[in-house]
Parts: C-alpha cells; structure tokens; sequence
C-alpha cells in the first residue's frame, strides 16, 4: 500500500519543530509500524535527508521504549499493544498518518519522535523499590505467604512497562495511571507495606514537582495503555495517598 | 495532613468532597421543588421553612454558598493547571477513541451551570435576600399586613415560568447539568478511592441520578410554564 505520512520534525529541544510529508510506497500490511519507519528511513538516507529519530529497543512489546502518537492514540489505533507490536493491516491504502511525539510539558522532546520521560524514573527513584538487604543473607521471597487475589492484583500492576502512554493520552498529561501502578505493586504486598506511608507521599509529590497534570478520571489511559493496567490502581493510590496524608 | 491542597490528589480529593455535597443538595432542591407540582401548599410551607428555619438559613446555606464557589473555583484552578501540564498540542488527537465527551469537556459543560447559577440567583435568590433582610419581611406572605394572603412562594415560581425564554433557559441548563453529571457522578467516587465491587452497580445507579434528577427539574420548568400557556 501506499501511504501519506506526516511526521513531526524537530532538530532538537530548543527548535520550534513541524510536521514534514512524505510519500512511502509497497508498504506491507505484515509489517510492524517500526519496521515501516525503518523503511522510511532507509529512503531518506538514500536521498541525503536526515532519517526520522524515534525510539525502540526490545521490538517485542516488554520494553516499553517505542512510543508515537498515531493519528491521534497513543501507539496506534489498536487496543492493548505498543508501536513496535502495531500492524501496518490497521491502515489502509491511500491513507494520511500523522506521527508525533508523545506530548507532555514532562516529557519534553528531544529529537524528532523521541522524548525525554526520565521523568518517570525520578518518580521510581522517590518510592518505586522495597529497601532489603541483598548483600549475602537474602530472604527468599515465598517466605511470606501472600493472598493469591492479592498476589495477582499486584502482579497486573507490575506489568507496566513505563512506556508513558498513559501520560500522552491523557488530556491533563497527568501520569497517575503509571504512578498508581507502581504504587499498587508494592502496597498490595506485605513486603511494601513497610514503606507504603513515605513511598506514595513521595512519589506523588515528585509526580507533581516533574509537572504532570491532575487526573480528572476520563479513563482515556486505561483505554490505550498496552497492558490493561485498570484504574483501580489510582483509586488504590488515591487512597493510599489519602491514609498517609492522615498519618504523616 | 498538612498542604494536602497542595498535592494533586488531595485537590482531586477536596473537588470530589464538593461534587458530592452539591450533588446531595440538588436531590433535596428536587425533592422541594418537585412538591410544587402536586400540592402547592406543601410546597408554599415547605419553602416557608427553608427560608426561615436558622439552621438552614444561617448554616447550611453557607455552606452551600461556600461549596459551590470551592467547587468551580477548583475547577477552573484544575483546568489551568492541566492545560500547562502539554505546551505544545497535538496536531491530531482522536479523544473520541478513548473517553466520552462529557469526561473532556467538564468545564464546558461546568461554565454553563455556573452561568445557570447567576440567573437562577438574580431570579430566586436575590429578591428572598431583599425580601427578607433589606425590606425585613420574614412572613412569607404575598401581603405581609394580610395574614389571609397566603405565602408567596408558589405565585413567585409561577410567575417565573410564565417566559419562554427563560423556560428554555433553564431546560438547556439541566441538559447540561446531566452531561456533567454523566461523568462526575462516578468521577467522584474514584476521586475519593472507591473502586471496587460496588463500583459497577454505582456506575448504573450515578447514570440514573444524572439523567433523573435534570429531567425532573425540566419536567417542573416545563409544567409551570404549560400551566401558564394553557390557562
Ligand atoms: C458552578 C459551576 C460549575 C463549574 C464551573 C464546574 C466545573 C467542574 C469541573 C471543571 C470539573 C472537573 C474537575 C475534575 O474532575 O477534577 C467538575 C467536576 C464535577 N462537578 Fe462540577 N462544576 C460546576 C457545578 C457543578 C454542580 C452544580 C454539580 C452538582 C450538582 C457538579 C458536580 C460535579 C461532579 C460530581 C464532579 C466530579 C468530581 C470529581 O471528579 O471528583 N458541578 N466540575
Ligand atoms: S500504565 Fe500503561 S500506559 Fe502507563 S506507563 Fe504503564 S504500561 Fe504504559
Ligand atoms: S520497542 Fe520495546 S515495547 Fe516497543
């Protein structure tokens, strides 16, 4: 097939950026919506242009590096996969595809299609971890029993691959899906109950200080991020914020 | 507890706690107003009481004063600091694929019932303030030297209905206030924590209440103006 792509172009941080059109033509409907970039950009080293900058790393959906606004959804219009997972058969011959960056005042860009979501690991570094000793004496972890309900809400919760999709979709740009997945991983379990009061204090407030916007529950996250984490991870968060507010 | 109003979540948490009160307070404004429909002395003695009873007068109504202004003064705070949180918009967003209209357009949809507001203060509430703590007038009576009169509450409500325009008027308000009442119903229950198993029966019962409730207070407007028309 043949394709209408309009991609934004940004040299770098500080440049204003815009949306450049190019032709692509014998696209495959087998191949993955990367590889079609990678296509892209083979063409435009051919011809002395400067490739298209986007991010990817594992191509299997676990990473969560690919990102890309695709006529206007996050990864695409398909429902539970990353870019690197989305098929050219969702288009069409003939159609327009505008492709940008994933959009937030935290996620700035810093190339093209690629930004900057450190963001997120800011807020992990603040709350996202248990403290133990690893150093020799470890603990085996089936040591403590853990509700098996339990045991699974939290493994759906620590399925979040970070990818920030949750963020790009959302029309506040606010980040609480990803945060409350990452708080609900650990409250959940008697192992991050120990920490539960500092970790969602903190992470909420780095959440803030990086300048994500305020969830008002439209749900749009839960929606398009890849691994179905659902919104009862932000009530879970909001709740756990609430207790420790009360506390602290 | 300090500065929790100074956190997302706690502001999130501070407009769901106003969202609620203002969504008791509508069903005890309908369960009021609807009286007017089938007794008007009911309605006039029922009214009489609101406007003259201290508690309701000098506590509740503050309160309500005060969680109404908190409430969109909130709102309008939470919208601006959502637009700053994405400088630079897409060129295309498809926000059909992923949420409902009502969930993105709450302050549209707000700064039409606050619009509501002011007129429905300059018809009601104002002249009540003026009847009854500038001219002093705390009868209740259409002739306040005629105890045989009777209270003026149902001929005022009458009265205001006797317009189209504002007729129209309010019916495009509660219009609106289901559309917010769509999405906020349940907005707030997931603002203060609550999803769980109940969650989906809240879901259908909050879909009830925003659809019930509005179209009761048109059915009133309604009513009163037809009464008006036909007679
Ligand atoms: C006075 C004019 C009003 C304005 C400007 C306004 C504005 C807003 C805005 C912008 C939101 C979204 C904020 C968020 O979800 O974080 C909101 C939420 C809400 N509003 Fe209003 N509103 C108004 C009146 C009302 C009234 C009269 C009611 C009920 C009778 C109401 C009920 C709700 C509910 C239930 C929510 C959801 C709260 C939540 O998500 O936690 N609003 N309002
Ligand atoms: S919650 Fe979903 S969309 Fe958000 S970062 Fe995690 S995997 Fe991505
Ligand atoms: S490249 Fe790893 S998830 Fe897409």
């Amino acid at each position: 097939m043949n394709l209408t792509l309009k991609i934004w172009r940004q040299k770098n941080a500080s440049d204003k950026g815009k949306l450049v059109d190019y032709k692509i033509s014998d696209v495959s409907p087998d191949m993955s919506f990367l590889e079609m970039l990678d296509v892209l950009n083979e063409q435009l080293i051919n011809e002395g242009d400067e490739p298209v900058a986007f991010d990817h790393d594992c191509r299997e959906g676990i990473c969560g590096m690919c990102s890309l606004y695709i006529n206007g959804e996050a990864h695409g219009p398909d429902r539970g996969v990353t870019t690197c997972q989305l098929h050219m058969r969702m288009f069409k011959d003939g159609d327009t595809i505008f492709i940008e960056p994933f959009r937030a005042k935290a996620f700035p860009v810093v190339k093209d299609l690629v930004v900057d979501r450190s963001s997120f690991d800011r807020i992990q570094h603040a709350g996202g971890f248990i403290s133990v000793n690893t150093s020799g004496n470890t603990i085996d972890a089936n040591a403590i029993p853990v509700n098996k309900a339990d045991a699974d809400k939290a493994f759906e919760a620590a399925t979040c691959i970070g990818c920030g999709a949750c963020v790009a979709t959302c029309k506040n740009s606010s980040a609480m899906l990803f945060v409350g997945a990452k708080v609900s991983q650990f409250a959940l379990l008697p192992q991050g109950k120990v920490e539960a009061t500092d970790r969602v204090l903190n992470m909420v407030r780095q959440m803030d200080e990086e300048g994500f916007g305020n969830c008002t529950n439209t749900g749009a996250c839960e929606v398009e991020c890849p691994k179905g984490i659902s919104l009862e991870n932000i009530a879970r968060m909001n709740r756990e914020y609430l207790k420790a507010s009360l506390k602290g | 507890m300090s500065g929790i109003l100074n956190s997302s979540i706690g502001r999130k948490f501070a407009m769901a706690l106003s969202a609620l009160f203002l969504m008791f307070f509508l069903l005890q404004h309908f369960a009021i107003n609807i009286l007017s429909v089938f007794s008007p002395e009911t309605f006039n003695s029922t009214s009489h009481f609101m406007g003259t009873f201290p508690l309701v007068q000098y506590v509740l109504q503050p309160v309500l004063i005060f969680g109404v202004i908190f409430h969109f003064v909130m709102g309008f705070v939470l919208e601006i600091r959502n637009n700053k949180a994405r400088e630079v918009s897409y060129a295309k967003n498809n926000g059909g694929a992923n949420s409902t209209w009502m969930s993105r357009n709450m302050i549209w949809s707000g700064l039409a019932i606050l619009a509501f507001i002011c007129l429905h203060f300059y018809d009601f509430w104002f002249p009540e303030i003026n009847t009854k703590f500038i001219q002093g007038d705390m009868t209740g009576l259409i002739d306040p030297n005629n105890a045989d009169s009777g209270f003026r509450y149902f001929e005022e409500l009458q009265h205001k209905f006797e317009s189209h325009v504002r007729t129209i008027i309010y019916v495009i308000a509660f219009v609106l206030l289901a559309l917010h009442l769509l999405h906020g119903f349940n907005s707030a229950f997931q603002s203060v924590g609550a999803n769980n198993k109940y969650t989906k029966g809240l879901k259908n019962f909050g879909k009830l209440y925003a659809i019930i409730i509005p179209l009761g207070f048109i059915f009133i407007a309604i009513f009163h103006h037809l009464k008006h028309v036909l007679s």
